[in-house]
């Protein structure tokens, strides 16, 4: 009997294209298409609460595989990505409720703008490197949301902006379906794009900027390109994502977007696993979903603890902290690996000591 | 010119408590090549510690700061040996992200344990302000300075003639030159990493008793970032004047500037302070420039 599990037999690849591939045989390509499908059809089965849970999932896989493709494909660490959220948030919000120009093109536009604020800022990247740049960045987050918070007749200070659901002709995306299935094309836009972009030259020179970046320049690649390129396209998809934010949460304001936003950004993108786009979906997934787990884990436990209910912010923080930490410290290639690593155990039983 | 004498000595003696914090900085930076994200964290323990002994248990108040300053080191000490033993030698971001989950653990702890609200000390310097020409200081503001010079100077003869302190120079030198010289280097982390939360809370205690305490005071240890890379990471004198120089420039953005814009400005100067340095000096004003061979 053929075993279910086996997934990837008939691989014989006689040149680079094929190896290259994405879809590599033809089961892969159904396998593909029938998840597509199944993420497709699910809110039709879903509450609207976990729809709407979904939802933020994947926004916040948009802005993680942007932030993976800087950090892990690039080598490059940000600790500004909130505040890139934030532009994206706020560029769509001032130009659809000042400037009353459809969201069709604030949205694009949000991008654009947030990746032309990250490669600014991605300028000292050529001179700075590691730690220095860390906090070249983190310089970034802290100027940004000065600057967001104190530009009132704009932004609208502290107070911050109330935005409005996206509308095609008289179709307006007010349910969470609706808003679920326009995060879910613009999140498979994204995932092609990166999955592909790493086929491509500018995507190859990335990884070899993160391998070793004098070596490649030595190779001919131009560093200081690269480096604002990444940070330039990284950004774009970071506020692509904040711009969906802020129309599905329908408010922009300068608290949504501290530094512990982009901490957990870099969470997604550690957990998930450095370097991998499918990486970034699930630790996006794994860090948005966990508070809500702890929630009702304690709605669960208040009955037999009373108390418990009062500190759970500070519980929160303390699981989110040993999360990172184990991570790191045992899976330090992610959830990814995890992943693969059952595969290969299903793929090669029951002969697992082959590798 | 009394109001710029008022502002120069509030940003050389909040500048003084910065160099103190960074210092924490450059010694774990200098001895294991890691940014500690949970300094401000430290900081907030030790001034809670310390609080918690003078107002809860009536401990005077150099007997709990002594207490808080063994307690934080000993906390530093731990956090070195459980968290970041298995993180030497990995990429900086693996350093980044650990000290970052440290710092979100412990303040989950700080909150579960002391809550949200501000406290206060009890008064533990005199009120009586001091009187110098124009310019009025009050007391808590000239401990502060006078009790960071004394530790500055302990840490300065520390590193100069102490077993230990030329132990941790040659370590940050070459670890391996070090290591076969018989010093072991796993000892230097760990105290490298409990003379920081030393001087964190030093600072904390400090700080603690000019603004009083709550859980925001940890943002303190973001704040003294820019003032440590301004001075050059592995820099002790880059720490001490980058410190002062943030502090100055601070306080006279608070004076001059922020009345201006609406307030603010002063919380944001230094990072603006560290893009420009940095762009012009990448490895800040005293640091050590790496040369990389491929």
């Amino acid at each position: 009997m053929r075993n279910p599990f086996v997934m990837q037999c008939g691989e014989f690849h006689v040149d680079y294209k094929q190896d290259m591939a994405i879809w590599k045989i033809a089961r892969v390509r159904w396998r593909i298409v029938t998840i597509v499908a199944l993420f497709a059809l699910f809110p039709m089965v879903a509450t609207d609460y976990v729809v709407g849970l979904a939802t933020l999932c994947g926004i916040a896989g948009i802005g993680a595989i942007g932030l993976n493709i800087l950090t892990g494909f690039t080598g490059q660490i940000s600790i500004g990505v909130g505040a890139f959220l934030g532009v994206g948030g706020y560029t769509s919000a001032i130009l659809t409720t000042k400037l009353g120009i459809s969201f069709w093109i604030a949205f694009p536009l949000a991008g654009l703008i947030t990746a032309l604020v990250g490669a600014l800022f991605g300028i000292p990247s050529l001179r700075l490197k590691g730690l220095y740049l860390a906090i070249a960045t983190l310089a970034a987050q802290v100027i940004i949301l000065f600057v967001i918070s104190r530009w009132d007749s704009l932004t609208g200070g502290t107070a911050g902006l109330v935005l409005s659901r996206p509308q095609i002709g008289s179709f307006t995306f007010t349910s969470e379906t609706s808003y679920y299935y326009l995060m879910f094309v613009v999140l498979l836009i994204t995932i092609v794009f990166s999955l592909n972009l790493f086929r491509t030259r500018v995507g190859r020179a990335f990884i070899a900027v993160r391998d070793r970046d004098i070596a490649a320049e030595v190779m001919g690649i131009d560093l200081f390109k690269y480096k604002v390129l990444a940070f330039f396209v990284s950004s774009f998809f970071v506020g692509i994502a904040g711009a969906l934010l802020g129309h599905y949460t329908m408010i922009v304001s300068p608290e949504l977007y501290s530094i512990s936003v982009s901490i957990e950004y870099l969470a997604m993108i550690l957990v998930g696993g450095l370097g991998s786009v499918f990486g970034s979906l699930y630790g996006a997934v794994f860090i948005t979903l966990m508070p809500v787990v702890l929630r009702s884990v304690v709605d669960v436990l208040s009955g037999t603890f009373p108390g418990l209910e009062a500190v759970l912010i500070g519980m929160k923080e303390v699981v989110f902290g040993v999360v990172i930490i184990l991570f790191l410290v045992y899976e330090p290639d992610g959830l990814n690996k995890i992943w693969s690593n059952i595969k290969n155990y299903f793929r090669l039983w029951p002969f697992s000591y082959t590798k | 010119m009394a109001f710029f004498l008022q502002m120069l000595v509030t940003g050389i003696v909040v500048g003084s408590v910065y160099a103190l914090v960074a210092l924490g900085f450059v010694l774990i930076y200098k001895s294991s090549d890691a940014i500690n994200f949970a300094q401000g964290e430290f900081l907030l323990i030790g001034t809670y510690v310390c609080l918690t002994l003078v107002a809860s248990y009536n401990v005077p108040f150099i007997a709990a700061l002594l207490l808080a300053l063994a307690f934080s080191a000993l906390l530093g000490w731990s956090v070195e040996k459980v968290v970041l033993r298995p993180f030497i030698g990995k990429p900086v971001i693996s350093m980044i992200m650990a000290t970052i989950g440290l710092s979100s653990v412990l303040a989950g702890i700080v909150h579960i344990i002391w809550g949200h609200e501000t406290r206060v000390y009890p008064p533990v310097f005199s009120e009586k302000p001091l009187q110098f020409g124009e310019v009025i200081i009050a007391p808590v503001y000239a401990w502060s300075f006078v009790i960071v010079m004394i530790w500055l100077i302990i840490f300065t003869l520390f590193f100069k003639y102490s077993r230990f302190g030329i132990a941790m120079r040659a370590t940050a030198d070459d670890q391996q030159a070090a290591l076969s010289m018989g010093i072991s280097v796993k000892t230097i982390f760990a105290i490298a990493w409990a003379i920081a939360a030393i001087v964190s809370a030093v600072g904390g205690v400090l700080l603690g008793n000019i603004n009083g305490v709550n859980s925001s005071l940890s943002l303190i240890g973001l704040k003294v970032l820019p003032v440590a890379i301004l001075g050059g990471l592995d820099s002790i004198p880059g720490a001490i004047i980058g410190g002062i120089f943030i502090g100055i420039i601070e306080s006279m953005t608070g004076g001059y500037l922020d009345p201006l814009v609406g307030g603010g400005l002063k919380e944001v100067i230094p990072f603006v302070i560290l893009v420009i340095i940095l762009m012009v000096k990448p490895y800040g004003l005293f640091g050590k420039k790496e040369i990389e061979r491929v």
